[in-house]
């Protein structure tokens, strides 16, 4: 694949009562939007373990999107303020890994809100098409195959 | 009856795993009793050659501890791999990583730079840095090469057993080594073996509330109440998703669990879980009618959390999900490519 075939991955976790139902409704109102996102459908955002975000990253996505209800309006009462929480949490963390910001975003979509997802994925698509793949498996897991040597350190030291 | 035979090796480790198979106490004179040891470079002089000049699976027991972090490492897995029955990952090294792994969150040229040339205890005013092969009037000498990345044992070789710990507990390993001394069948391949099925906070006696985090504490910065769960204190302890075994000795010491036992069974990233668990009983104050804003101040707070990937991954680095930070030129996925 050349890099002009490039198109972000981004796996979308929507919440059943409100996101899912946006989208449902981004598509009956036939909003044009980007294509790039995978969605699965959870019952809540706050059913999205961290693990699921870290899996989709390492496995091929670019980006993840978790979407749900705005906060006071969870089914759930307050699942996605635990999301929130987890969310800001993941963030930090995935900062330490090398894993920018934009990679990971949460949105608050009501189900009478199919505009603002589809704004948020073409947004996003288009900061994941300016930060390029992510190819966590390949770039970064199977970098030791590559030849890595110290010669960088010892030319540094031969500069002075 | 011929003995049975026992290996010990270290790779990348620190030598605590010695000395707690040395702490079973008088346990030990079974075990010369009833092991022949025919490899264990930390008690005994033997060579690499002694052990290629055994036939294959010639070892009954051979305790792996250390993670993979150079070429000699990985050559010596593969190595007591043919040549053991029963190959145990011995320790969380050997198991997830451990320790060693943590370097994964930096760059091998990174490691180099400090140690051997920035560090303020380096005296190396030549700036000399190892070299794979160096060419001297002599001939040419080798030294193992440093890998870019730590890995656990079973990342290079099939294992058959886990013995967790950092070390493992001595009353743990005598309980294996007494299995293995009693020929009674052992659980299944892939086991974990001398731990616990449940969490530290099973076994953890102190006195468990309702959890509300406001504030973040590191160890030092807080003289924890006694008799009452630390997390709860705001001291980062990482005993609800970490396997029991250990009688949760840190705990109750006033330090929060460090993860050594690794994670529970069916879970993958332990890292992520208690991410998860410690973030969502944070204290968020009043819920605002301002997303924007509680979304800042949520982050805020999250922030105060010194070194969340070296605190939640301190043991299962080389396990976790990511495995590695992508560190500027370890990957090639940065902008504008596309």
């Amino acid at each position: 694949m050349s890099d002009n075939a490039y198109e972000p991955v981004i796996v979308g976790f929507l919440c059943n009562w409100c996101s899912y139902r946006a989208a449902d409704l981004a598509g009956t109102s036939r909003l044009h939007y980007a294509p790039n996102m995978r969605v699965v459908r959870v019952m809540c955002s706050a059913r999205v373990d961290p693990q699921f975000v870290l899996k989709a990253l390492r496995e091929g996505a670019d980006g993840v999107l978790i979407a749900g209800c705005h906060p006071g309006e969870c089914h759930y009462v307050e699942g996605n303020i635990k999301t929130l929480r987890r969310y800001e949490l993941l963030k930090h963390m995935l900062t330490q890994f090398g894993i920018e910001p934009e990679r990971v975003q949460l949105v608050w979509a009501s189900a009478s809100e199919g505009n603002v997802l589809a704004k948020a994925v073409d947004r996003m698509t288009e900061q994941l098409r300016a930060l390029g793949p992510l190819r966590w498996q390949e770039t970064v897991v199977q970098q030791d195959k590559r030849p890595v040597s110290t010669d960088a350190v010892v030319e540094e030291v031969d500069r002075g | 009856m011929a003995k049975k035979k026992l290996a010990m090796y270290w790779a990348a480790s620190c030598g605590g795993c010695e000395i707690a198979t040395l702490n079973i106490g008088m346990k030990i004179l079974d075990v010369d009793a009833n092991f022949e040891i025919v490899f264990w470079p930390c008690v005994a002089d033997f060579k690499y050659e002694d052990v290629r000049g055994y036939p294959d699976g010639y070892i009954d027991l051979c305790l792996f501890n250390g993670a993979i972090r150079t070429s000699e490492n990985e050559e010596i897995a593969h190595l007591l791999r043919q040549k053991s029955k029963v190959l145990v990952a011995f320790g969380s090294c050997s198991c997830e990583g451990g320790i060693p792994a943590l370097a994964n969150l930096t760059t091998k040229e990174e490691i180099f730079r400090s140690v051997y040339l920035e560090n303020p205890s380096t005296d190396n005013p030549n700036g000399v840095v190892p070299q794979p092969v160096t060419e001297v009037p002599e001939g040419k000498v080798e030294i193992p090469e440093f890998y870019g990345m730590v890995k656990s044992l079973d990342q290079v070789v099939p294992v058959d057993y886990y013995i967790p710990g950092c070390p493992p507990e001595a009353h743990q390993i005598a309980a294996v080594l007494d299995l293995v001394m009693q020929d009674a069948p052992l659980p299944s391949p892939g086991s974990v073996i001398g731990a616990g099925v449940v969490s530290v906070c099973d076994e953890c006696p102190l006195e468990k509330h309702e959890k509300v985090i406001a504030q973040f504490y590191r160890p030092h910065q807080k003289k924890p109440e006694p008799g009452v769960c630390l997390l709860e204190q705001g001291i980062i302890c990482l005993g609800p998703v970490t396997r029991a075994g250990c009688g949760a000795k840190c705990p109750q010491a006033g330090m929060g669990c460090r993860g050594c036992y690794g994670p529970l069974d069916n879970v993958v990233d332990q890292g992520a879980k208690i991410l998860s668990a410690i973030a969502s009983v944070v204290d968020i104050g009043s819920p605002s009618e301002d997303e924007e804003e509680m979304a800042q101040r949520i982050s805020a707070m999250m922030g105060t959390l010194a070194d969340p990937a070296g605190t939640f991954y301190r043991f299962s680095m080389a396990h976790s999900l990511l495995q590695r930070a992508r560190v500027d030129g370890s990957g090639d996925g940065e902008g504008g490519k596309a």
